[in-house]
């Protein structure tokens, strides 16, 4: 008997051990009809977000903006709607800020450049190489990170294209992090926001934000309470958020729903879970005659 | 036609992935030993294209601007020599020069940009006096709230040290620390497995936006699929009760 008793298995055990592709199914449907037909659920802002897009705020029109998006596909999810939100605040109401993209990992920079062409360029006008460049990926993690303090011109001699970044006006006088009014990082591991603070903010007195997938973000808090990063975003729901703020509904808010519905279900999985456990474990010690 | 190719391949792969959840399956090893493929090829050429070239071989080969860079060059070479059994020793050199640095920034990192600062920003009073102001100015819940964020935080941080204290037995008025310290690690799981799971759920939110914006290839490809496990079902081949 699967139960390991000399009696057939009772309902609540069976339901117990259920196929667990029921459990799959559920929260993929769960999960697919608000995608469908939204609910409109309201959609809060944290005290971290509003950090996030004040430090942006706070910068002078005109500056130098460092946003490496170090992720790539396999996060692509939670980090692209961040990295387009982003950019949307960047060009929304031209203050003419400089954004240098680039990306410690292999794959981020192709994302970064969709990014770029999809809501610079195509919804604000903006120029490559002028406005904005992408200095493609670079291996070497945290030694990048400090060649840039020596020197960005060194460290990324051509950009995402191949194109020597010395042609590009928007490289012009930019030498090091001196030149940089605040880095955005979009991360989504190593490496990113933890050794950019580590190796940029605590060296070079950089001004810093991040925008991080919901699995790092407990390991981050810490850098935002001490004040390391002066502002966060937490995964899709920080990019709702974020979205929110800037008025610019996009990917992240049409996902919400269905991110708030998936959690509901799983969590009345976990419940019922742990009650059928407490059940089937009582039932078991009364046919043994023991006590619960 | 290369745009719309490209979607149909993509929706594939994505119901490929998904399959696994009803069980192993050739769809799914096939999508696995396809990425693990694409995802080496790609990575080499991006490490020839936009670091060896510009950074190596045009400033050493093409401008010849920078000499210096036969050191980097010769210690990358020397890391081969672990194919040989006679100069495998070599290769140490390199290895020893990567560790060296690596070692070095990591050390200086940590310490700078998280022992000193996180040990200093935990250095609060117990009681926030402006959270107190902001209480009587506005009482209600979430500035009650924020007057106890410093002693828990303080408290928290003394307890979970304790449980980490190893040179006495955790009893008496030490177990009692101890064990809140250990609830407030459960706690902290707990809220790294809550956004371990919202971050699950986002990445299925996109794939799902993206087999909704594009239902005639999941539609079809997704009908395929099934047809494919029903004969694979019929033929003995999968064992449609047997789920991993």
């Amino acid at each position: 008997m699967p139960n390991g008793l000399d009696k057939p298995e009772t309902t609540l055990e069976k339901i117990e051990r259920m196929d667990r592709r029921i459990v799959f199914l559920a929260i993929a449907i769960t999960i697919i009809l608000p995608l469908i037909w939204p609910l409109g659920l309201p959609i809060g802002v944290s005290p971290q977000v509003d950090d996030f897009h004040e430090a942006i705020e706070s910068i002078p029109d005109g500056s130098v903006v460092l946003f490496p998006n170090d992720y790539d596909p396999a996060s692509k999810a939670e980090l692209y709607p961040m990295t387009v939100a982003i950019l949307h605040h960047f060009f929304k109401e031209d203050r003419n800020l400089k954004v240098i993209g680039l990306g410690l990992f292999p794959a981020g920079p192709p994302l970064l450049q969709k990014a770029f062409e999809e809501v610079a360029v195509d919804q604000y006008g903006a120029e490559y190489g002028k406005d904005f460049v992408n200095l493609g990926y670079k291996e070497g993690r945290e030694i990048v990170m400090a060649s840039m303090g020596e020197s960005i011109p060194q460290t990324f001699p051509t950009d995402f294209f191949g194109t020597s970044i010395d042609s590009l006006p928007i490289m012009q006088g930019i030498k090091n992090y001196s030149d940089i009014a605040i880095l955005v990082n979009v991360s989504a591991g190593y490496p990113g926001t933890k050794e950019w603070v580590q190796q940029v903010v605590s060296v070079f007195d950089v001004l810093m934000v991040s925008g991080t997938t919901g699995v790092s973000a407990p390991e981050y808090y810490p850098y935002y309470n001490s004040g390391q990063l002066a502002g966060m975003l937490e995964g899709l729901k920080g990019a709702a958020e974020y979205e929110t703020l800037i008025e610019e509904q996009g990917i992240a808010t049409s996902g919400m729903d269905a991110q708030s519905l998936g959690h509901l279900v799983i969590i009345l999985f976990i419940i019922a879970g742990n009650v059928l456990f407490i059940l089937n474990k009582r039932n078991k010690n009364r046919d043994r005659g023991g006590r619960f | 036609m290369w745009e719309l190719l490209g979607i149909w391949i993509q929706v594939f792969l994505t119901l490929a992935i998904f399959s696994f959840l009803y069980r192993d399956n050739p769809f799914y090893k096939f999508a696995e030993h396809l990425f693990v493929g694409v995802a080496t090829g790609y990575w080499v050429v991006l490490q020839i294209r936009n670091v060896l070239i510009p950074n190596l071989f045009q400033p050493l080969f093409g401008e010849f601007s920078d000499p210096w860079l036969v050191i980097p060059l010769f210690l990358g070479l020397v890391l081969f020599m672990r194919l040989s059994d006679k100069y495998s020793y070599m290769s140490r050199w390199g290895m020893a020069a990567v560790v060296g640095i690596f070692s070095g920034l990591a050390i200086f990192g940590f310490g700078g940009g998280d022992l000193i600062i996180q040990i200093r920003s935990n250095v609060m009073p117990f009681i926030d006096t402006e959270a107190v102001q902001a209480f009587t100015q506005k009482a209600g819940v979430i500035t009650f709230l924020n007057i106890l964020s410093n002693p828990i935080f303080i408290i928290g941080v003394i307890c979970v040290l304790f449980y980490f204290f190893f040179s006495t037995e955790h009893t008496g008025a030490l177990g009692v620390v101890s064990k809140i310290g250990i609830y407030l690690l459960m706690i902290s799981f707990g809220a790294s497995y809550g956004n371990t799971v919202m971050a699950r759920i986002s990445l299925f939110i996109d794939r799902a936006q993206f087999g909704i914006v594009n239902w005639i290839p999941t539609v079809i490809i997704g009908i395929l699929m099934i047809i494919a496990f029903v004969v694979l079902a019929i033929t003995g081949k999968v064992d449609p009760k047997k789920q991993f």
